[in-house]
């Protein structure tokens, strides 16, 4: 099988960039790719300019799409690369490459999923649930950050969720405390069938015990560090237990982001396998 | 006027000079989705071992200025796997193949040159004998020229003439040319170089060492000079054995200087990260670059700056 099939490296320009609380929106354009696109793919865009230091590419999740050829991104300026694109204009031509990567896989039937998202890993599960929603899935949402300001939750993103629940760590918006806490209630009171989560990595291990527990299906987006996010530099890899009950280190970018939470084996990250 | 693009290394021929280099293209399937890959040199494959290995824990990487510091530790699926899979896929596919490999003792490597021996599409062997991501540095045999040389011996004992060894090397000795004549004595045909400079990143939150494997391999343009001096010296001391340099080659301007040290061939690594298609673009650069210096092949600009500086006024 091709190894990501539809990926396509073209010089696309940045159609807005606006800041949304701590982050940073941009819309860029792709073109025809993007009905390649599905949730849970991810772009990686080269930073800094021809003279830069840094030599590697970004990967960032793709939040949403649109039929008129354009994608959006939610960016935390943490970092040289992420900083440098957020200082980006309206107008600006950058390197990208996308589709990359696995996609979330859509239930066939429609049933209740659960959507929780850790800061701005929100940001793709709107995308996914427009999908979800236009299969007849009901989708709740959770989304928890450590104080209000990084909590993404767009109003037009909304329009695709039943319910909505948001969680902080200092109770500046919503409940107080962390998201994973309330949810095996809330998955026994509305069957909930399936999980998606996106966000950091000890809350992608809380929901996979949670999931566990619970006898339902949970697919995760990762984040771990890639230099490459094409498959070639073998940096990206997580432990993931096979249909053989093998464990091998497998690539997030080419196995990923999207996996089962079950499979991976979060307690032997950066262990020696 | 025609130009003639071609190169050899240890006595095989390749229609460009622009490879990949090894643990930067995994087995080439990944970067086909960019560039047809029979349209480069060769297909320099990841660094293959006997058995499959995990390689280092993660986090396996840190960028640095201009670079990068890598610890994979040679994850892998083995060689019995890789000839299955790999080998018939990238012959389908048009590409040369140069196949490398690393071993834990001298032996090892010998026994992965069995493996490959009679393996058809395969151009050239590139003997890894400098990876940096090892429990043991005694292990990394060419920091010393006797085990360096024991080991090239073990695969020429079994690779007679019907394919070029090419010895990897790395910068992180006092005297590269004094190695690269040891390998040479023992029967490499060229030499692969260099292997990345051994470094460390220390995380200033956690204030430990950021890599899983603690240090790791730094490669990328910060390193470019050091290849092109490496190069120099041994292209110096040894000018009839072929080199394939590499080391920070970021575009066909890289490439050109690093040919006018002496290489023969140029492998694109760090590069492929940032743009997969960094091979095929670095490639048409040097082209234009050559035929714009006025050069009618690749072979005439091979160690071009060691020329006598008498000829400087013709």
């Amino acid at each position: 099988m091709p190894i990501n099939k539809h990926a396509t490296q073209i010089r696309s320009i940045i159609l807005s960039n606006r800041r949304i609380g701590v982050y940073h929106q941009i819309v860029l354009e792709v073109g025809d790719v993007v009905k390649y696109i599905k949730p849970g793919n991810f772009i990686a865009i080269s930073v800094g300019g021809e003279t830069s230091r840094m030599v590697l590419r970004r990967a960032f999740a793709i939040s949403r799409t649109s039929d008129k050829g354009t994608v959006e991104l939610i960016i935390a300026p943490y970092g040289g690369g992420s900083k440098w694109l957020c200082a980006q204009s309206e107008g600006t031509y950058v390197d990208v490459i996308t589709p990359l990567g696995t996609a979330f896989g859509i239930p066939t039937e429609p049933v209740t999923a659960l959507l929780v998202g850790g800061g701005y890993g929100s940001a793709p599960l709107f995308g996914l649930a427009e999908v979800l929603k236009s299969r007849g899935c009901r989708v709740i949402m959770a989304l928890g950050a450590s104080t209000a300001a990084k909590i993404y939750a767009p109003i037009e993103g909304k329009r695709s969720v039943t319910s909505l629940k948001i969680f902080t760590e200092d109770g500046s918006a919503g409940e107080a405390g962390r998201v994973t806490d309330s949810l095996p209630q809330l998955i026994e009171e509305h069957e909930v069938r399936v999980i998606y989560s996106c966000g950091p990595m000890p809350m992608l291990e809380a929901l996979s015990e949670i999931a566990v527990a619970a006898d339902i299906a949970h697919q995760c987006a990762v984040e771990e560090s890639m230099a490459c996010g094409v498959g070639i530099c073998m940096t990206c890899v997580l432990p993931v237990k096979n249909a053989n009950g093998k464990i091998k280190n497998l690539r997030s970018c080419i196995d990923g982001p999207v996996m089962d939470g079950e499979s991976v084996q979060w307690r032997l990250v950066g262990q020696q396998l | 006027m025609s130009f003639d693009f071609s190169t050899t290394l240890g006595g095989a021929w390749f229609p460009t000079p622009l490879f990949t280099a090894s643990g930067c293209a995994s087995s080439g399937k990944e970067l086909a989705q960019f560039f047809p890959l029979r349209e480069i040199g060769a297909v320099v494959t990841k660094s293959i071992m006997l058995k499959p290995r995990a390689g280092r824990p993660t986090p396996r990487m840190a960028e640095t200025p201009s670079g990068m510091l890598n610890s994979i530790g040679l994850q892998g699926p083995g060689i019995d796997a890789f000839l299955v899979e790999d080998i018939p896929w990238l012959a389908a596919q048009g590409a040369r193949v140069i196949v490398s490999i690393a071993g834990e003792t001298a032996e090892e490597y010998g026994v992965l040159a069995r493996k490959l021996r009679g393996v058809s599409g395969i151009s050239a062997i590139e003997v890894n004998i400098s990876c940096p991501n090892v429990e043991n540095r005694g292990l990394v045999f060419a920091c010393d020229p006797n085990s360096a040389s024991e080991v090239v011996k073990s695969v020429r004992g079994i690779i007679g003439g019907e394919l070029p060894i090419l010895a990897k090397l790395t910068p992180d000795v006092t005297n590269i040319a004094s190695i690269a004549s040891a390998v040479i004595r023992a029967g490499a045909d060229g030499i692969a170089m260099i292997n990345t400079v051994l470094g460390m990143v220390i995380n200033t939150e956690t204030m430990r060492p950021h890599l899983g494997g603690k240090t790791g391999g730094l490669s990328g343009p910060a390193i470019r000079p050091i290849a092109v001096r490496a190069i120099y010296q041994v292209r110096e001391a040894l000018p009839n054995v072929s080199i394939l340099g590499m080391g920070g080659v970021a575009s066909g301007k890289d490439a050109f200087e690093m040919i006018l040290a002496g290489a023969s061939g140029i492998s694109i690594g760090t590069a492929s990260f940032g743009d997969p298609s960094a091979v095929y673009r670095i490639q048409n650069e040097l082209r234009e670059i050559l035929i714009g210096k006025g050069f009618a092949s690749v072979k005439e600009a091979v160690g071009y700056a060691h020329r006598a500086n008498v000829t400087e006024g013709e």
